[in-house]
């Protein structure tokens, strides 16, 4: 039992390490391909943390979107124009350090309120966490969040549509 | 190990690297990658508060689909968009992009 407890933890750190390191490479270097890269290892790792937050389907549509879908669109995007890191100088230092000093602040910020806010379940909260099960997704999905549902399709053809309209029609300008 | 506030610091982590991104970026792309940072870790907000406090363990999970599908469409529009600054301006550097500005 104390066996699995370890393991339990260790894995936990790894998948937290796993996502950190994923942000820092998707922010930090220059060459954008590593960037990528760097999002789909981040991306893998948060849907690890959603199974840990008990959650497989969830973990397996991140997967499948973000990291199978959005990752390779954007390779894709990379594909189609030049790489930027060739061609533009160095930014100057006190525009960085300002952003630098915005993100710590919000940083701060947010972790001073998610640890000092006293967090409590609210009252009409069952003990039982299994309750949730995709046929109970499903379910709400057509029943109480139908109108969100079927906004959520009309704004992805709407999307697709402006997609191929925006990327086909600069194709004749001169 | 296993709390809500390890969560919570992970996702404002992600999201400050995410806004640093969008902040001192100048690639469109690398601006993109940074978004997807910051609805992951929205996204990761959702899925904790649902775990851990919300009455129905369901509605944050469909709330995180909607995100999943919203982004999809976002980065759908800004590819398209970048493929379109990019045949005009020959490059996706953001600040040649300032026709508009009068």
């Amino acid at each position: 039992m104390q066996t699995l407890d370890f393991l339990t933890q260790t894995a936990f750190c790894a998948v937290i390490g796993l996502t950190v390191l994923g942000a820092m490479i998707a922010v930090f270097p220059h060459n954008i391909l590593y960037n990528v890269l760097g999002l789909a290892l981040a991306l893998s790792g948060i849907a690890g943390l959603y199974l840990f937050l008990g959650s497989f389907f969830i973990a397996l549509m991140q997967l499948l979107i973000y990291v199978g879908a959005i990752c390779i669109a954007i390779v894709f995007g990379i594909m189609l124009s030049r790489p930027l890191h060739q061609e533009v100088p160095k930014r100057a230092v006190p525009k960085v350090a300002l952003g630098a000093t915005a993100c710590t602040m919000f940083f701060v910020a947010a972790v001073t309120v998610a640890l000092k806010t006293d967090w409590r379940p609210s009252p009409g909260r069952g003990e039982d966490l299994s309750l949730w099960s995709v046929q109970r997704i499903g379910e709400l999905l057509l029943t109480r969040y139908e109108l969100v549902y079927e906004v959520i399709s009309l704004v992805l053809l709407v999307a697709i549509i402006g997609a191929v309209v925006t990327a086909g029609f600069s194709r004749r300008l001169p | 190990m296993n709390h809500l506030s390890t969560y919570l610091i992970i996702s404002a982590l992600l999201f400050s690297l995410g806004l640093l991104g969008i902040l001192q970026r100048r690639s469109l792309i690398g601006m993109l990658i940074s978004v997807e940072l910051l609805l992951n870790a929205a996204n990761l907000n959702f899925m904790a508060f649902n775990c851990f406090l919300a009455p129905d363990p369901a509605t944050g999970q469909i709330i995180a689909l909607f995100v999943m599908g919203l982004a999809a469409a976002e980065v759908a529009i800004g590819l398209s968009i970048i493929l379109a600054l990019f045949r005009k301006m020959h490059s996706v550097n953001i600040e040649l992009a300032q026709h508009l500005r009068g």
